[in-house]
């Protein structure tokens, strides 16, 4: 594989077990990803297209096979495998995904000490490399399980299980720190039973439409870092209006994870997707 | 990218159909609005498939348009972009087709 834009495979996606009382050890996943993808939809193709004929010219010797099949179907059945588990164990799964930087650790150490006297939270941490965010998690109470990707954009399914399996969770929550990237993580499905996209104001009001994925297939938007609006160029009424535009159905939340804003909604939000 | 991702799907698919034997020609459907680059799926593809009997493959990519259908008036159209918006000024659209991402068929030699 290429060594110079870094899509290698042989680095491997590892899984490391951080939880206070379990001993730090690496697990390394040689094998090949399965992928999941979390916008499939039944169409009926209501479109005429043009194809290549392929029966006109059929090479002679050869043989066209007929798969009609999803590309991303072993993840979606992996993924689909992963909601079934969590639901018998009474689990809310949480997918949060956002730009690197926008404040997905912080809200989570909140939510951790906020949330954890009440009902159990585990957290599975996704970064291409180090623990530091699991780290954080550890330090502010919860179970958690960090996975590096290594040159991996994005969690999967199959990562998901293997963060499951080793964590065990019974009731309560867990949630899913992606990776950073508005792009990739959209087209995923981990099993999770709600997605999350975080916003900060620091990023640009633009971002719903230039990338409209992310936010079509969450269920809430998070727009944080609201304490610095006062200092940043931020129209929070385009905002939302360019969510509502790709997303009519998703829920707003304007929270600042540093200063305490809007973090009673959050919780509240998550409360009730619990039992 | 994720493209790389798909790429290997893609291959671990038809491998799993076509084993040993050298694959011509992979079909692919990819949906306008589907959220993948076909530019980067071929970028990816190639390099995902160097050390395969997709090696010589030719990726033969169809890209059905985004349409909608609008819950309010029942209009019918096509969608560019993710942008659910109806010329009614309802959102309330279903999309019918657009975010296919699916493989057609494989073309195996002998």
């Amino acid at each position: 594989m290429c060594a110079t834009c870094g899509c290698s495979d042989t680095a491997g996606v590892r899984l490391l077990d951080l939880r206070a009382d379990a001993p730090v050890h690496t697990h390394a996943d040689g094998t090949t990803h399965s992928h999941g993808d979390a916008m499939t939809h039944a169409h009926a193709d209501a479109t005429t297209h043009t194809h290549a004929a392929a029966s006109a010219d059929q090479p002679a010797g050869t043989e066209t096979i007929t798969l009609e099949q999803r590309v991303l179907a072993k993840n979606d059945e992996l993924a689909a495998h992963n909601r079934g588990w969590l639901a018998a164990r009474a689990v809310t799964a949480v997918n949060l995904m956002s730009s690197p930087g926008a404040g997905k650790t912080t809200l989570l150490e909140r939510t951790v000490r906020e949330l954890s006297a009440a009902m159990p939270v585990c957290v599975i941490e996704g970064d291409q490399e180090t623990t530091f965010d699991a780290e954080r998690i550890r330090a502010a109470g919860a179970p958690v399980i960090q996975i590096n990707t290594g040159s991996g954009c994005h969690l999967d399914a199959a990562m998901m299980r293997g963060a499951l399996d080793t964590l065990d969770p019974t009731g309560g929550v867990v949630l899913i720190e992606n990776v950073g990237n508005l792009v990739c993580p959209a087209l995923f499905d981990l099993g999770e039973g709600a997605r999350v996209v975080i916003m900060s104001v620091t990023e640009g009001a633009d971002k719903p439409l230039k990338y409209p994925h992310i936010f079509a297939t969450s269920d809430v938007v998070v727009l944080n870092k609201v304490d610095l609006l006062p200092y940043v160029d931020f129209d929070v009424d385009r905002f939302e209006h360019d969510v509502a535009l790709v997303n009519p159905d998703a829920a707003i939340l304007r929270v600042s994870a540093t200063r305490g804003d809007g973090l009673e909604a959050w919780r509240e939000w998550l409360r009730s997707g619990i039992g | 990218m994720h493209e790389l991702a798909i790429a290997e799907s893609v291959i671990d698919a038809v491998l799993a159909q076509t084993g040993e034997r050298p694959v011509r020609q992979v079909r692919l459907e990819v949906g306008r609005i589907s959220g993948v680059s076909v530019d980067s799926l071929r970028f990816c593809f190639e390099l995902a498939a160097a050390d395969t009997g997709l090696v010589d493959a030719d990726l033969d990519v169809v890209e059905p348009e985004g349409r909608a259908r609008c819950g309010m008036c029942g209009d019918e159209f096509v969608l560019a972009d993710r942008i659910l918006l109806c010329a009614c000024g309802s959102s309330d659209l279903q999309v019918l087709s657009g975010e296919e991402l699916k493989i057609i068929s494989v073309t195996v030699g002998s």
